[in-house]
């Protein structure tokens, strides 16, 4: 049912088997790459330097913006590519091993999930069988017990708490299974039988903390509508973050070593407990300075030297948690020494003293506590007016609170909603291997309607975005360069909505009115950028080697509000803390069409055909002699159509009808 | 695993282990060290000499019983810890938040 093979046999040409071909292939890519960025920065140094048109500023700007955007993703993408990795026959499964299969579901049909249940059930390696119900449906445990796989629904402990969606589904039974090694699967996604027996030897290695297989569906029509298939991502994406050991672990058909899950949760968690002492510190500081500010004249000879003292105690609890100190060990220093300051202003105005006290409540100790899980609560209320006595005493009630973390630690990370991509983040952060093996091994089934396909590509694009945003690879601690721009590379590409706008809007404007972005399209524009655009195709072509990936391009373009959309939920979410909208994927086909969900592409096609009718009718009368610019902005305004096109197919596809 | 809890105090316990602290007990430990807790013992002092082996999800069940204990306004602290034991808090570097005590005398008296 494979699609294309990895690299197919051309021996009519030359006598090289299927490894001289891949050598070739892999070896081809290299010079692309290279070629590639060079041509692109022999192309960009000339436009930013002598093409601009400054005529238009603002236009040119944005769309040489633009153009830096893409060169960026063509080398965050080549980098990536580059040390592409093809595994071929995996090690083979040792026997003994304890093994659990989880099957994530919520709300999905149970006849759905009796397929997966079913196949997973039959599965050859020996192994546990687990439906993990998040949906605590009676129907779903009846069918689970009536195909023998046991049944797991949220225990009590959750009760009150946020459930975190798939990441909580899936921790909540790691606490109540015990397998070494946990291969995880979408409700519809149906496994081979060989599946483990296929994954498991990769795990002889003890540093190999997950083995991710292709998500394939299906139930795809022909021509795949929605772009369901990801034959580029499950491929040549994966096969090039796999040589920087960064293959990414996608939610389901992987297994996971789960030892690794619990160091690597161990260790976030000791993280986390740091950043929560150093925010708090933080907040100290600037009650603080405050009240530095806001002294009397009558008050300074008697607390400032306290408010000193605590600034000092402030920096040097910092200074300890960089040289590695306990937590207790710092925190304790810290108390003895906010107790010192606060004995010397006792000693100077106890009535004083008595008086403000009365000014915290102990509401206040609540508030703080809870606001060390919240960035702005927390900023509000060390801006709040105290006077310099009460802003010691709010430091002093600050302390306890950092020692009494009261926090659990999470196998599966919680910070955005593709907990898939942020654990095997962490995983690599924290020194462990990975494994892509390009071998399908499970049946999947993709959304059946554009609006549904939509609400996934939001979710994916929304999640990547908040690990960008929290946990940005460029930052993270214990990340290789390689791996940096492998998370990257993927991250950078949810961004590209403002930059298709530009691209979009481009020939419009230059065919409506007139404005033209490059001082001249002069041939060496054209011997600049036609060399950069050919190898850059050709790069594209050789690393899809034979695998569809029209559909993928169209869509990464036409998308462009959903991309939009993603970004500036993601942000609001991450930044004031505002909720995502999110909604789990319906597996059941809404019915309807679908035009009102693409208006904005809509939109542009109309600007974009009313462009090109407007840019040849004045051509045609006479009304404008530049011929060559009008041709290279009809050419591009058409290609966009073209692009643009498919959710057009997409909103008005009718499925055959069902039997 | 053998689990036994002994009282040390009016609000201290010490809960001595006995085997390893692996995923195959980490449940059990984690709700035993939370039941004591709720008895009372607000402090808990885990004995950790016969401890022959420990992996993180057993880590991870102390980690529940810290939270439990820090919930109530107590503490959980690690004595007697071995060198494998005491390898794997370095490399989780859980030994930042769970500092080890010689033993049990120190473990309870500390702080």
């Amino acid at each position: 049912m494979r699609v294309v093979s990895t690299a197919p046999t051309r021996q009519r040409l030359i006598d090289w088997g299927q490894e001289e071909w891949a050598a070739f292939r892999r070896g081809l890519i290299k010079i692309l790459v290279v070629t590639n960025l060079v041509l692109g920065a022999y192309y960009l140094l000339w436009r930013g330097t002598a093409s601009l048109n400054w005529d238009a500023w603002l236009f040119a700007l944005a769309l040489f913006a633009a153009e830096l955007y893409s060169y960026t993703s063509s080398f965050l993408f080549g980098v990536t590519v580059f040390r592409l990795r093809e595994r071929g026959e995996p090690p083979p499964a040792p026997a003994g091993l304890r093994v659990d299969v989880y099957i994530t579901c919520y709300n999905e049909p149970v006849e759905l999930v009796r397929k997966t249940v079913r196949a997973a059930v039959a599965i050859r390696y020996p192994h546990q069988t687990y439906l993990l119900d998040d949906g605590d449906n009676p129907a779903m445990r009846a069918m689970a017990c009536e195909e023998g796989c046991g049944y797991i629904t949220r225990s009590a402990v959750w009760k009150g708490f946020d459930r975190h969606a798939k990441a909580g589904n899936l921790m909540n039974a790691l606490e109540q299974t015990t397998g070494d090694f946990i291969l995880i699967l979408d409700a519809d996604q149906v496994p081979l039988p060989q599946i483990l027996d296929r994954t498991l030897g990769y795990f002889n290695d003890p540093r190999v903390a997950f083995v991710q297989t292709p998500q394939y569906f299906i139930n795809v029509p022909p021509g795949d509508p929605f772009g369901s298939q990801a034959p580029l991502f499950y491929g040549p994406i994966q096969q090039g973050k796999d040589g920087w050991n960064a293959a990414f672990f996608c939610g389901s058909n992987a297994v996971l070593r789960r030892e690794a899950l619990a160091r690597t949760g161990i260790h976030f968690f000791v993280r986390d407990v740091e950043r929560r002492i150093r925010r708090a510190l933080r907040e100290a500081d600037t009650v603080i300075r405050r009240a530095q500010r806001k002294l009397m004249r009558t008050e300074r000879q008697q607390i400032a030297p306290a408010l000193r003292a605590l600034c000092r105690a402030v920096s040097d609890a910092r200074r300890e948690l960089d040289r590695g100190d306990t937590f207790q060990e710092v925190t304790e220093r810290f108390q003895r020494r906010v107790e010192e300051a606060a004995r010397m202003v006792v000693a100077a105005d106890l009535q004083q003293i008595m008086a403000d006290l009365a000014e915290i409540q102990a509401a206040e100790a609540a508030e703080i506590m809870r606001s060390l899980h919240d960035e702005a609560v927390l900023a509000e209320l060390a801006r709040r007016d105290r006077s310099p006595l009460a802003a010691i005493e709010t430091v002093r009630q600050l302390v306890p609170l950092l020692v009494n973390e009261a926090m659990d630690y999470l196998p599966i990370s919680t910070i955005s909603v593709t907990e898939d991509m942020s654990t095997s983040m962490r995983l690599h952060a924290t020194g462990w291997r990975s494994v892509y093996h390009d071998e399908i091994l499970a049946h999947g089934l993709a959304p059946e309607d554009l609006r549904s396909a939509l609400q996934q590509r939001l979710r994916w694009a929304q999640g990547t975005i908040q690990v960008f945003l929290r946990e940005n690879p460029l930052l993270l601690p214990g990340l290789s360069i390689g791996q940096r721009i492998a998370y990257l590379d993927t991250m950078w590409s949810y961004f590209s909505g403002v930059p298709t706008v530009i691209y979009l809007i481009a020939p419009v404007l230059f065919l409506m009115f007139g404005l033209l972005p490059v001082n001249a399209l002069s041939a060496e524009f054209f011997w600049r950028l036609t060399p950069y655009l050919l190898v850059n195709q050709l790069l594209f072509a050789v690393i899809s080697w034979g695998r569809p990936t029209w559909r993928g391009q169209q869509y990464s373009l036409a998308l462009f509000p959903l991309w939009i959309k993603a970004v500036v939920t993601a942000a609001a979410n991450v930044w004031f803390g505002k909720k995502l909208g999110f909604i789990v994927t319906p597996k059941t086909r809404q019915a309807g069409r679908y035009l009102g969900l693409v208006r904005w592409q809509l939109l542009m096609m109309v600007l974009l055909t009313v462009a090109i009718g407007v840019g040849l009718a004045q051509l045609a009368l006479g009304w404008r002699s530049d011929g060559l610019p009008v041709l290279v902005n009809v050419f591009w305004a058409v290609y966009d159509l073209v692009m643009l096109s498919v959710v057009i197919d997409a909103a008005l596809y009718q499925p055959p009808e069902e039997q | 695993m053998e689990i036994i809890i002994n009282p040390a105090g009016e609000h201290a316990a010490v809960v001595q282990l006995r085997g390893r602290l692996d995923l195959l007990v980490a449940s059990e430990v984690k709700q035993r060290l939370a039941k004591a807790v709720q008895e009372g013992f607000r402090l808990l002092v885990i004995d950790m000499s016969d401890v022959s082996f420990v992996d993180s999800s057993g880590l991870g069940a102390l980690i529940g019983g810290l939270k439990a204990a820090r919930m109530a306004g107590g503490d959980l602290r690690l004595a007697s810890v071995g060198a494998q034991a005491m390898a794997m808090l370095e490399l989780t570097t859980l030994n930042r938040v769970l500092r080890p005590y010689p033993n049990v005398a120190e473990a309870l008296q500390a702080g």
